[in-house]
């Protein structure tokens, strides 16, 4: 390839973006049309058609139900968490130049399952803090804590890092876990809560349209921040130094980044618990498709990460028949090994 | 005076590590900052250059104190070459230097054919033009320098500030990027370890401690007794007879054990090879 091929190859291809709609809309279809029992996709337009433009198309009334409530919910849903937490990655793996940054691997989702339930289960703040807000209270906890630990074990903010910071993130990931399980076994009322695998392995079964309003602008806000902050997001491939030689007030970048990340994951957390890998699995993929520039990288991981958690979601329901796995399930099977290969490329990023 | 450091300080728990510094830089000349290791000549560049707030004193950018200008726009007038900073992302050569136009851009306004244009430029006048589509990771250490001197360039600099950037390079390598860096029409501050180089600055500074123990031209400050005090060398002066240049020549000073010394005057040039004719 020339370099003015190579050249043109490289800059941010808008025009791309024509593929997103259709790609979202076929996996959110499909995360709809397939479950325990399987509906058709005729049905499903028709129900969609009747609920959001209002026409009058005849349909099943339990049909209705099923897709609007429950699938049509928990697909959009599962898009946003999945868009969520694979933004998260980028801006992790990005600001901490750390391969392994992700925020089921430094604890941050440990943190936020704590918080909230913290604010459920154990009723802290006696009901005047919401469950999101905990659980972004938690999630910047954790960061914290997993960021000091690292610091303190001579880590730094360098590539030399990168063993510390995964290990720091281990044992901040297991105190808030354990922090968790011990809230939920310790509460009176641990049956009506969701339960300790709920938050320990993400699960969308409980997920309906309310939460789709806190999901939707958590992962539209996630990805206006990243997409206004591309430039700083590459100028960090040199360290933080380079990133502020290039003119990026980095102390500000970083407080904004970092704690958006947060609250993006504490949001999703507190809706479907802590679901791992999608933050360290997706970015690593698409930079193997659309390089690392984030001009690309952050809409491609955007529109990836959505598409991998509706699907899955949907391989959690119809693995084993009759059952429900919990998604964290799904995606720690994808991850870990990801993880793996990640680790055997030396840490380097991709 | 392009750039002036008044009373510049910076410590780290208690340490002095840059300490009392006042020193000015006039627009177009090139300054060499000597010193031994750990005189804080990297600390004086980053605070100079606006990446590091001074723990005491201003740098003042045209008279305007630095701490009143945002990061933006002092990068816009200075830009930095580190001393071997390095990535694991799978970057191109082009990317790394487009990366010196992030200063100019912002996310409401888009890349455009003159940053192009101005990259194309930057890549050239370093020598990497017909390598602008190769991989990072599979450049040599001369390479790599120069990518990151193309950087600074694309960030259209009126002050372009190097840290040791002929560190590790071999010496054809070393020569290039010195001539390349002279022959720039911008201001320059340059960390040299080599002190023979530094005798082709405009003007030489000399740290040691922390402090800045004198400046001037390089004639006037690199004398034997400066030579022996700050770095503990005791230096002969030679002319060169081609071009009348002056160069020096050094051995350990009093300091150092004088058995190192001596040493390498009293070993057989090559002992092996008059073992060899033994055995013949």
């Amino acid at each position: 390839m020339s370099d003015a091929a190579l050249v043109r190859a490289r800059r941010p291809h808008w025009h791309w973006g024509w593929i997103a709609p259709p790609v979202l809309a076929a996996a959110l279809l499909a995360g709809i049309c397939i479950g325990e029992t399987r509906i058709p996709l005729e049905t499903v337009i028709k129900v969609l058609g009747a609920r959001i433009f209002g026409m009058d198309l005849g349909v099943d009334r339990i049909d209705a139900g099923i897709i609007w409530s429950y699938r049509a919910s928990r697909a959009v849903v599962a898009a946003c968490c999945g868009t969520g937490l694979a933004l998260s990655g980028v801006v992790l793996q990005a600001l901490l130049r750390n391969a392994l940054a992700d925020p089921y691997l430094l604890g941050i989702s440990a943190g936020a399952s704590t918080g909230a339930v913290a604010v459920t289960v154990a009723g802290l703040g006696a009901g005047a803090i919401s469950l999101s807000a905990g659980a972004f209270a938690g999630a910047v906890l954790a960061f914290a804590l997993v960021a000091i630990l690292a610091r303190a074990a001579g880590g730094g903010p360098g590539m030399q890092a990168a063993g510390v910071i995964v290990l720091a993130g281990i044992a901040g990931s297991q105190l808030f876990n354990a922090l968790t399980a011990f809230i939920i076994a310790k509460s009176a009322n641990a049956e009506q809560a969701r339960g300790i695998m709920f938050w320990l392995l993400g699960n969308l079964s409980g997920v309906r349209w309310d939460d789709a309003l806190v999901a939707v602008p958590a992962a539209f806000g996630g990805l206006g921040i990243c997409l206004w902050f591309i430039r700083a997001l590459d100028a960090f491939t040199f360290g933080a130094d380079s990133a502020a030689a290039l003119g990026v007030p980095v102390r500000q970048v970083q407080v904004i980044l970092i704690a958006a990340t947060a609250l993006v994951t504490a949001c999703m957390v507190s809706m479907v618990g802590s679901i791992g890998f999608v933050g360290l699995v997706i970015p690593h993929a698409m930079r193997f498709v659309v390089g690392v520039r984030h001009g690309r990288l952050v809409p491609a991981s955007a529109l990836a990460g959505a598409v991998f958690l509706i699907a899955s979601d949907i391989i959690s329901r119809v693995l084993i028949p009759g059952q429900v796995l919990p998604i964290g399930v799904i995606t720690a099977l994808v991850g870990a090994p990801a993880f793996a290969l990640i680790l055997i490329r030396g840490g380097r990023g991709t | 005076m392009i750039l002036e450091a008044q009373d510049l300080g910076w410590s780290v728990s208690g340490a002095d590590i840059v300490d009392g510094v006042c020193l000015s830089v006039r627009e177009g000349e090139t300054l060499g900052l000597i010193g031994p290791n750990g005189s804080g000549k990297s600390s004086l560049l980053k605070m100079l250059a606006g990446i590091r707030r001074p723990g005491r004193g201003q740098v003042r950018l045209d008279g305007r104190p630095m701490a009143d200008m945002g990061q933006r726009a002092i990068a816009q007038n200075i830009a930095l070459v580190e001393q071997q900073a390095d990535t694991g992302n799978r970057i191109t050569v082009r990317d790394a230097v487009e990366l010196g136009r992030t200063p100019w851009l912002s996310a409401l306004q888009p890349w455009s054919s003159q940053d192009d244009a101005i990259v194309g430029r930057a890549l050239d006048d370093v020598g990497m033009g017909h390598m602008a589509g190769r991989y990072w990771h599979t450049l040599s250490g001369g390479e790599r320098q120069r990518v990151h001197i193309a950087r600074a360039l694309a960030q259209e600099p009126r002050i372009l500030m190097l840290d040791e950037p002929t560190n590790h390079l071999d010496i054809h390598h070393q020569l290039s990027i010195l001539h390349l860096v002279r022959a720039l029409p911008v201001t320059v501050v340059v960390a040299l370890h080599d002190l023979n180089q530094a005798m082709d600055c405009d003007r030489i500074a000399v740290m040691s401690g922390g402090r800045l123990m004198d400046q001037g031209a390089p004639d006037a400050v690199l004398t034997e007794t400066i030579l022996s005090e700050i770095f503990d060398v005791r230096a002969r002066f030679l002319t060169d007879p081609v071009d009348g240049a002056r160069i020096m020549r050094f051995q350990s000073g009093d300091r150092a054990t004088p058995g190192i010394a001596a040493g390498r005057a009293t070993t057989p040039d090559f002992p092996y090879l008059a073992k060899t004719k033994v055995a013949t």
